[in-house]
């Protein structure tokens, strides 16, 4: 068998280890170019980069040579997805290459070993129990029972045809672990390759009231749900008066042939779920050019509170009064400069406010005209002791989707819980064997211990030493 | 007595134990090895209390979160893991030698707390990091960053002891990573004294991190920084035996090191694995629909992981021992520390929570 066929030697190449190491390397080396040039980034911020890397003059070329070679998108590059089957391929054929003999191992049955092999094992140890063999058994049998051991026995034997033997071993199949760790990571590799191949990743942004029945990709197409959602309401919540926001929600629903067919609020960390879509909450804006409605709460003094709600440029009155208010401006979110200007420090929804042009019929009347802030109670207050407050806006915010489909994620899922199985596994337990062997004598039993384990050799011949000693010091 | 006060008592603490273990390690003084013990084990009582004081504090505040939620936090919670790590080690195996070289890394991470001017308030959490996946994620992966420090520690001293010649690629490889640990400290060293303890402060300056030397306003004094710093490489490189020879003293063989090398790694992979990677990954889609983006600190911690899963598959399937697998270990801790501080200085995404 000289010359190998060409199936031999592509298998040969790939069950190496070499190649798993040298892919662990290329793949952690080129991964961090990825990190260095800014991932599917408007150009303008890369050649800036290259500016900062190789001067002004060189800059232009050194983004076109990186977009060439897919370093602008590394991670979903040909050569990348090149690397990342091989080293798939590797995994898989390595594995499968090396299972046959690590079964034969874990099928292996345990047998009695020869009174001479005794000390040829790394974990040895020999003690002497006082009394009969009876006696003696049952101290080895609780011991090897405390090790979570469940051992044969042989029949006597020996040169006094007298000796018996105890044998056990455990957790055989954490042999495995490492190989469930192997195909956990495949697991989750087949899994990601179904999301992408049958998944759709895009995003939506739906203004309060809107329905909308497609989603976008990032490439801005348009992808048709099946259904169609309406964005009822958002609102988000900010940390006392600072601008973090501490929690925003948006109220869904989803209307299919015509009908309300399910209703839910979400927030960031608990998304909508329907027919295989997932609504994740990502972010919010303003609508340009909204014409949305101003929601307030008109109370007169000593009055009853009166809710209204109308467009900006419009306008109330305050009942029982002769003041009429008009919304001339709306801001999302108002300040005012070091000359008491006002302007609008954001484009989000941070501090909304409107400007309410007061006049009246009647001359004398207090009125002041002036800024109700949403969050400033104080600035609710009209002159004459009625207040005005601005209680929503609607029609003037989006909410921001993340809209998933991804029937590979629960593969991936299932991926993640074998990886921890198996690292459990791996790393924290191990194949044991144990041999006692009983040599009664007149008065005593001498003992005789062998014990072997594929990992942690300390930590088991401590627990061994332990046990024993125990069990024999009481005795 | 807030919290503040306990952190700064422990921050104390640590630099005197790492001063006492230093002295230590020079005069084998056997009352000194216990003071260093008593000091760092009272630093760590003390920092203990002062977490669950934070912890308790984020509540009356209003807030109520756990303390592990931005750089200060993190960078707290990881010197604390590796200071319970570290004297773990030091009970079990009743050496005490690693404490001159683990107590540094903890003084590394806490000058580099004070210098940065990193944010100490305890801070309300933005929606994203409203979770429960964010006490797993975070505790596991500073655990395991621990862990891989103890192991960096344990590296570095198998390399000391082991080479015999300059020219050795693993003696320049511990001697020029050593002091660039060592010229670190000391920039920090003397960030601190030109801008904590002499007063020289400038309210524009929002982080002082190596504003005395390698990025000072001088142009000479920084050139002369470097300068400097090629000079400690170089004498680290010249008269590294000298640490050997010490070391030699304490009987500290090269398979315990080795064997304490990957038992830490045993401990640090699996954690990082599962907390680090799996759990930060089903939290990112619950947050935001995509288990994995690709993102920097993404990326660089599966770079982490993959020099880790190299360093095992080197040690048991091609039989790799000794040096190269000390030289791995350093290695890995170096990208772990990129992975944690690198990223969130130089790049950006979407764990820009740790921002600086």
């Amino acid at each position: 068998m000289a010359d190998k066929n060409i199936v031999e030697k592509v298998w040969g190449f790939f069950t190496s280890v070499k190649l798993a190491v040298a892919l662990f390397a290329i793949i952690a080396l080129t991964s961090i170019i990825g990190t260095v040039i800014e991932q599917n980034a408007p150009p303008e911020k890369n050649i800036k980069l290259f500016t900062k890397m190789f001067g002004p003059a060189s800059a232009p070329t050194a983004y076109k040579t990186a977009d060439v070679l897919g370093l602008t998108d590394m991670y979903h590059s040909w050569w990348f997805t090149a690397m990342l089957v091989c080293f798939a391929a590797n995994l898989t054929i390595c594995s499968i290459d090396r299972l046959p003999r690590i079964k034969r191992v874990v099928d292996e049955p345990l047998k009695p070993i020869d009174m001479t092999e005794f000390d040829k094992y790394g974990i040895k140890k020999e003690l002497s129990i006082e009394g009969n063999v009876e006696e003696a058994k049952a101290v080895v049998l609780t011991a090897l029972k405390k090790l979570g051991m469940t051992p044969n026995a042989t029949d006597p034997g020996g040169p006094n045809n007298r000796d018996i033997q105890f044998y056990a071993h455990k957790g055989r199949y954490t042999r495995y672990a490492v190989y469930v760790i192997h195909f956990s990571i495949i697991f989750i590799l087949i899994g990601s390759v179904i999301g992408v191949t049958f998944g759709f990743s895009g995003y939506l942004s739906l203004p309060e009231g809107e329905t909308s029945s497609v989603a976008f990709t990032r490439q801005e197409e348009e992808h048709p749900l099946g259904f169609s959602i309406r964005c009822d309401n958002f609102a988000v919540w900010f940390y006392g008066t600072s601008d973090m926001p501490k929690e925003y929600i948006s109220w869904l629903s989803i209307i299919e042939n015509g009908r309300t067919v399910l209703k839910k609020s979400i927030g960031v960390n608990s998304p909508l779920k329907y027919k295989g879509y997932t609504f994740y909450q990502s972010g919010y804006g303003v609508v340009p050019d909204a014409k949305g409605l101003i929601i307030l709460n008109v109370t007169p003094k000593g009055g009853k509170t009166e809710q209204i709600s109308l467009h900006v440029g419009e306008s109330f009155t305050i009942p029982g009064t002769k003041l009429t208010g008009k919304i001339t401006t709306f801001s999302p979110a108002l300040s005012f400069d070091k000359d008491e200007r006002p302007y609008t420090y954001t484009d989000n929804m941070n501090n909304p406010a409107v400007f309410i042009e007061v006049t009246s019929e009647n001359e004398k009347e207090e009125k002041k005209s002036g800024w109700v802030v949403k969050r400033y109670p104080n600035t609710w207050k009209m002159p004459d002791g009625s207040t005005v407050e601005l209680v929503d806006n609607y029609g003037y915010q989006y909410t921001g989707l993340q809209v998933r489909k991804d029937p590979g994620v629960w593969v991936v899922y299932a991926g993640c819980l074998f990886m921890a199985i198996g690292l459990y596994s791996a790393f924290f337990l191990s194949h044991k064997k144990i041999w006692v062997l009983l040599q009664p004598e007149k008065t005593k039993v001498n003992v005789k211990i062998a014990a072997f384990t594929n990992k942690n050799k300390t930590g088991y011949e401590g627990v061994i030493n332990s046990v024993f000693d125990r069990l024999t010091q009481r005795v | 007595m807030g919290s503040p006060i306990l952190f700064g008592i422990a921050e104390v603490g640590y630099f005197v134990a790492m001063m006492i273990y230093i002295g230590y390690f020079i005069f084998k003084n056997k009352t000194m090895g216990i003071s260093a013990t008593t000091v760092a084990a009272a630093a760590f009582l003390s920092q203990t209390a002062a977490l669950a004081m934070r912890w308790m504090e984020s509540y009356n505040m209003g807030i109520g979160r756990a303390p592990l939620t931005n750089l200060y936090e993190s960078l707290i919670f990881f010197v604390w893991c590796l200071m319970l790590g570290y004297l773990i080690i030091e009970f079990k195996y009743k050496n005490r030698t690693f404490g001159a070289f683990v107590t540094p890394i903890a003084g590394l991470a806490l000058g580099f707390i004070d210098l940065t001017g990193i944010s100490k308030e305890i801070e309300p959490l933005v929606p994203a990091l409203q979770s429960n996946w964010l006490l797993a994620h975070v505790t596991m992966s500073f655990i395991a960053y621990a862990a891989f420090g103890l192991a960096f520690a344990t590296g570095m001293l198998y390399l000391v002891l082991s080479t015999e010649k300059r020219t050795e690629s693993s003696y320049i490889f511990w001697t020029v990573a050593g002091s660039v640990f060592l010229i670190v400290l000391a920039a920090m060293g003397a960030d601190y004294f030109k801008f904590k303890m002499m007063g020289v402060s400038s309210e524009m300056l929002k982080s002082y991190l190596f504003k005395a030397t390698f990025r000072s306003d001088s142009k000479p004094m920084a050139l002369l920084s470097l300068l400097g710093a090629f000079a400690i490489i170089f004498s680290v490189w010249r008269y590294g035996y000298v640490l050997k020879r010490m070391l030699k003293s304490f009987g500290l063989s090269l398979e315990f090191l080795e064997d304490l090398n990957y038992k830490v790694v045993a401990v640090g992979f699996p954690i990082f694995t599962l907390g680090g990677l799996i759990f930060g990954a089903i939290w990112a889609d619950q947050a935001w629909g995509v288990y994995w983006s690709w993102d920097p600190k993404e990326t660089w911690s599966l770079i982490t992981w993959l020099v880790y899963a190299f360093y095992l598959h080197a040690k048991y399937l091609r039989g790799w021992r000794g040096n190269k697998i000390a030289v791995l270990s350093s290695i890995g801790f170096i990208t772990v520390i990129f992975t944690y501080i690198g990223v969130n200085i130089l790049l950006s995404g979407l764990h820009s929570y740790g921002e600086i």
